[in-house]
C-alpha cells in the first residue's frame, strides 16, 4: 500500500478517514523514523484509510511553548490550524504524546478542534475491534518487559491502561518499575529539556529512570514516545546494557510481531 | 467572681477572633493581588469542584498514596475537626458561665458521655500521631522533611505546631481526668472513656487542687486554641483552612494542558490577519499598557497560584517525586511554593506599611526563584499529581519561564537555536523541511 499525503488525496478529490500526524521526531530523527515506519506498516496491514501532511506538516510549537516562547508557539499553531482546517481534518492519530497533548488540550482554545488519538490507544482499539489480530506475541511471548509511562500520556492525560493492554495482547510478562502509572518518573526530555543540557546535579534524569527499568530485570523497555525512547536508549548505553536490553516503541513491537507471524505463515 | 471570668473570657475571645479575622483579611487581599484566572475564573462546573472538596480535602484521597503518614494525619485531622465541637461547648460555657459547665450535657443527656469519650479517644490518637510526627521529623529524619530549604523558620514552625497540639490534647485529657477524680472523691463514676483511666492517678490530690487543675486546664486549653488560631495565619499550618477552597478551585482540565496566553494569541492573529485587528486608538485616547508576558512578580501570577502558596503546608511530596530534585538539581517544587508565599508576604508588608504598593526593588523572579531552578523543570507534572490539596507548582514555573524568554530573551543558547530552527525549518532540529516525508518515500519505494 502506498502512503499518500492529504495534498495527493485532495488532488484526487477524496479524503482519508484519519490523518497520521508524524511529528518532527518521527519525521527526522533516525531512530524515531523506525517508530513511524512501524506504525505505518501496521496501518497498511490493517488497511486503515489514512494520510499524512508530508512537507506541509510543521512543528506544532510544543517545545517552544514549554520553554516559554509563547509567540513562536502561537505562530506555529496559527499556521498548523490553517493547514489542518483547510483540509477539514476531523480526526488524527499521532505517535508522539507531546503532539497528542497539545492538539487535544491546547489547540481547541485557538480554533483547532480535532479528535486526537495517541497511537497506543489507536492500537488498542484496533485489537479490541478485531481488526488487528496478533497470533501470539511472536518473540515477545512470555518475555519480561517493562513499560515506561510517558508524562504527557500518563499524568498529562490519564492514559495508563491502553498501552498495557496492547502489551498484554502480545502475551508478554509485564513487570512494573518502582515508580509507574501516575507515579511514573520522567525520562528527562519533557519541557524542552530534550533540546538543552541538564542543569548541574548528581546524575541525569534519564540515567536514573533507565536504572529503574534495568532493575526490573526486563529485556525490553517498552515506550510510547520518541523522546522517551531516545532518553532510555542513552540510559541503557550509559549502563552498558545495550547487548541485553532493547528499548522499543509499542508500535515497533506490534510491527515486529506481525512480521514474525507472517514469516511463519509463508514458511508453512 | 463568675461575672469577672465571663467578661475576661468574652474579652479574650473577641480579641482573638478580631486579630484572626484581620490577618485572614490581609491574606485574602494578598491572594487577590493575583491576576484573574482565565475564562471561568475557576467557578465553572461547581458539582465537579464540590466533589474535589469532598474527595481531596475531606476525604484526603491523595494523602492515602502514602498510607502510614496518611493514617496518622487522618487522626490529627479528625481530632481537629471533631474536637472543635467540644471547643464550641467551651465557648458557650465560657460566655455563659465563665468556666467548665458541660452545656451540651444538658441537651445530650447520657449520650454526652459517649461523645466526650469519643473525643478523648481522638485526643489520644492525635497525641500518638503527633509524637510519631515529631520522631519522623527529628529522629528518623525522613528525607522530604529534612531538606535544606526547611532550615530556620520552616523547621521551627513545623515543630511548634506539633508541640502546641501536644499541649492542647494533654490539657484536654487532664481537664477531664481532674473532674473524674473529683467524681471519684464523691463516690461517683469518675471521668469518661480515657479520663477514667487517668483519674485514679489524680485522686490523691485534694478537692480544691483538683478543681484548680480542672479550671486551669480549661483555661489553658481555650487560651491555647485562641493562640493557635492566631498563629495559623503566620504558619504553613494555615493549610487546615485553605485546603478546602484550594481543592474547590483546583484545575479541572487535564494536567497536560498549559495556560493559553490570549494576548499573544491575538497579537499573532492580528499580524496574520490585520483586518481583524481593532482600530488604533483615536487622537487623545491612551493606548492600553502592553500586557506583561508571563510572570515576573507575584501580582503577575493568577490568584489561584497565590492561594496555592498559602495552602502549601510544606510536606514535600512534590519535591520528593520531582525528577530534577531526585537527580540533585536545585529545583524543588516545594521551594517554588515557599518562595512565592515569602514574596507575597513581603509585598503584603510593603502594602501595609505604605498603604500603596509601588513596584521596584525585588521581584519573585531572580530574587526569590532563580533561573537555574526554572530551567531544570521537565514539566512532567509529578509535583502537581503528588499534591494532596491540588497545588500546581508547574503553573508558576511555566509563567516565570515565559517572562524569562519573552521579556528578557533569557534562554540557553541551545534553546535559542531550537527556536530559530522551528521558525526557519519548521522543526526543532536543523533539517530541511523537504526531508520531512523522506521516510514515506523510502517506504513507498520499498513497496
Amino acid at each position: 500500500m502506498q502512503i499518500k499525503t492529504l495534498a495527493e488525496f485532495a488532488a484526487e478529490g477524496s479524503m482519508p478517514d484519519i490523518l497520521f500526524w508524524v511529528g518532527c521526531a518521527g519525521s527526522f530523527d533516525a531512530r524515531a523514523q523506525r517508530i513511524t515506519k512501524a506504525f505505518a506498516q501496521i496501518l497498511n496491514h490493517v488497511g486503515v484509510s489514512y494520510g499524512i501532511l508530508g512537507k506541509e506538516e510543521m512543528c506544532n510549537g510544543d517545545p517552544a511553548r514549554r520553554a516559554g516562547n509563547e509567540f513562536l508557539f502561537q505562530m506555529m499553531a496559527y499556521n498548523n490550524i490553517q493547514v489542518l482546517n483547510g483540509y477539514g481534518v476531523k480526526k488524527m492519530v499521532t505517535t508522539c504524546p507531546h503532539c497528542f497533548n497539545i492538539f487535544k488540550n491546547e489547540y481547541p482554545a485557538l480554533g483547532g478542534h480535532y479528535e486526537v488519538i495517541h497511537h497506543t490507544v489507536f492500537l488498542q482499539n484496533l485489537i479490541n475491534e478485531g481488526k488487528l489480530v496478533l497470533k501470539g506475541g511472536g518473540s515477545f511471548q512470555g518475555k519480561k518487559i517493562t513499560y515506561h509511562d510517558s508524562c504527557y500520556l500518563g499524568r498529562g492525560n490519564g492514559i495508563y491502561e491502553a498501552p498495557r493492554e496492547v502489551l498484554a495482547a502480545l502475551d508478554v510478562e509485564l513487570v512494573e518499575m518502582k515508580s509507574c502509572r501516575s507515579k511514573g518518573m520522567c525520562c528527562g526530555a519533557g519541557g524542552a529539556q530534550m533540546f538543552k543540557e541538564e542543569e548541574a546535579g548528581k546524575t541525569r534524569v534519564n540515567w536514573k529512570r533507565t536504572q529503574e527499568a534495568i532493575d526490573t530485570g526486563a529485556k525490553v523497555i517498552a515506550a510510547n514516545c520518541p523522546f522517551c525512547t531516545t532518553m532510555l536508549i542513552d540510559g541503557v548505553k550509559k549502563a552498558e546494557k545495550e547487548e541485553e536490553i532493547v528499548v522499543m516503541d509499542i508500535a515497533e513491537m506490534i510491527a515486529q510481531s506481525l512480521q514474525e507471524t507472517s514469516l511463519n505463515n509463508t514458511g508453512q | 467572681m463568675q461575672i469577672v471570668q465571663q467578661l475576661l473570657f468574652i474579652l479574650l475571645a473577641t480579641v482573638a477572633i478580631y486579630l484572626f479575622a484581620r490577618n485572614v483579611g490581609r491574606i485574602r487581599r494578598n491572594i487577590l493581588l493575583g491576576r484573574n484566572e482565565p475564562e471561568s475564573d475557576r467557578k465553572d462546573q461547581p458539582s465537579t469542584r464540590w466533589k474535589n472538596v469532598l474527595l481531596l480535602a475531606f476525604g484526603q484521597k491523595k494523602m492515602f498514596k502514602r498510607p502510614v503518614p496518611a493514617l496518622l494525619h487522618f487522626f490529627v485531622y479528625a481530632g481537629f475537626v471533631l474536637i472543635n465541637i467540644e471547643v464550641l461547648e467551651i465557648l458557650i460555657d465560657g460566655v455563659t458561665k465563665g468556666g467548665p459547665y458541660h452545656t451540651f450535657e444538658h441537651f445530650l443527656g447520657s449520650f454526652y458521655g459517649w461523645v466526650i469519650g469519643f473525643f478523648e479517644i481522638l485526643a489520644v490518637l492525635t497525641l500518638i500521631a503527633v509524637i510519631i510526627f515529631l520522631i519522623r521529623r527529628n529522629i528518623l529524619k525522613v528525607p522530604r522533611l529534612n531538606m535544606n530549604e526547611l532550615d530556620g523558620w520552616p523547621r521551627r514552625d513545623a515543630n511548634t505546631i506539633l508541640y502546641i497540639e501536644i499541649a492542647l490534647m494533654t490539657m484536654l485529657l487532664l481537664m477531664n481526668s481532674a473532674e473524674g477524680a473529683l467524681h471519684l472523691h464523691s463516690g461517683e463514676a469518675g471521668g469518661f472513656l480515657i479520663s477514667q483511666l487517668i483519674a485514679p492517678a489524680l485522686s490523691g490530690l485534694s478537692d480544691p487542687s483538683l478543681h484548680t487543675l480542672q479550671v486551669l486546664c480549661w483555661w489553658g486549653h481555650i487560651i491555647g486554641i485562641f493562640a493557635f488560631l492566631n498563629y495559623l495565619p503566620y504558619s504553613k499550618h494555615f493549610h487546615i483552612l485553605l485546603a478546602f477552597p484550594n481543592a474547590y478551585f483546583t484545575r479541572l482540565e487535564p494536567q497536560g494542558a498549559m495556560r493559553n496566553m490570549q494576548d499573544v494569541q491575538n497579537e499573532v492573529l492580528y499580524m496574520m490577519q490585520p483586518e481583524l485587528a481593532p482600530p488604533p486608538p483615536a487622537e487623545g485616547e491612551t493606548t492600553p499598557a502592553p500586557p506583561r508576558f508571563g510572570a515576573r512578580d507575584v501580582q503577575d501570577l493568577g490568584w489561584k497560584n497565590l492561594l496555592d502558596a498559602y495552602s502549601c503546608t510544606e510536606c514535600g511530596r512534590c519535591t520528593s517525586v520531582c525528577p530534577a530534585n531526585q537527580t540533585g538539581k536545585k529545583l524543588s517544587p516545594r521551594r517554588i511554593m515557599m518562595a512565592t508565599r515569602d514574596r507575597l508576604e513581603e509585598v503584603g508588608r510593603l502594602i501595609n506599611a505604605k498603604q500603596e504598593w509601588k513596584e521596584g526593588g525585588k521581584t519573585l523572579l531572580h530574587d526569590y526563584i532563580t533561573v537555574e531552578e526554572l530551567r531544570a523543570c521537565t514539566t512532567c507534572n509529578a509535583c502537581v499529581e503528588a499534591c494532596p490539596v491540588g497545588i500546581e507548582p508547574l503553573d508558576i514555573i511555566s509563567q516565570l519561564r515565559r517572562n524569562l524568554v519573552m521579556e528578557e530573551s533569557n534562554a540557553p543558547g541551545e534553546w535559542n537555536a531550537m527556536f530559530s530552527n522551528i521558525e526557519n525549518n519548521m522543526a526543532p532540529w536543523k533539517f530541511s523541511p523537504d526531508d520531512r516525508d523522506k521516510w514515506m518515500e523510502e517506504m513507498n519505494a520499498a513497496g
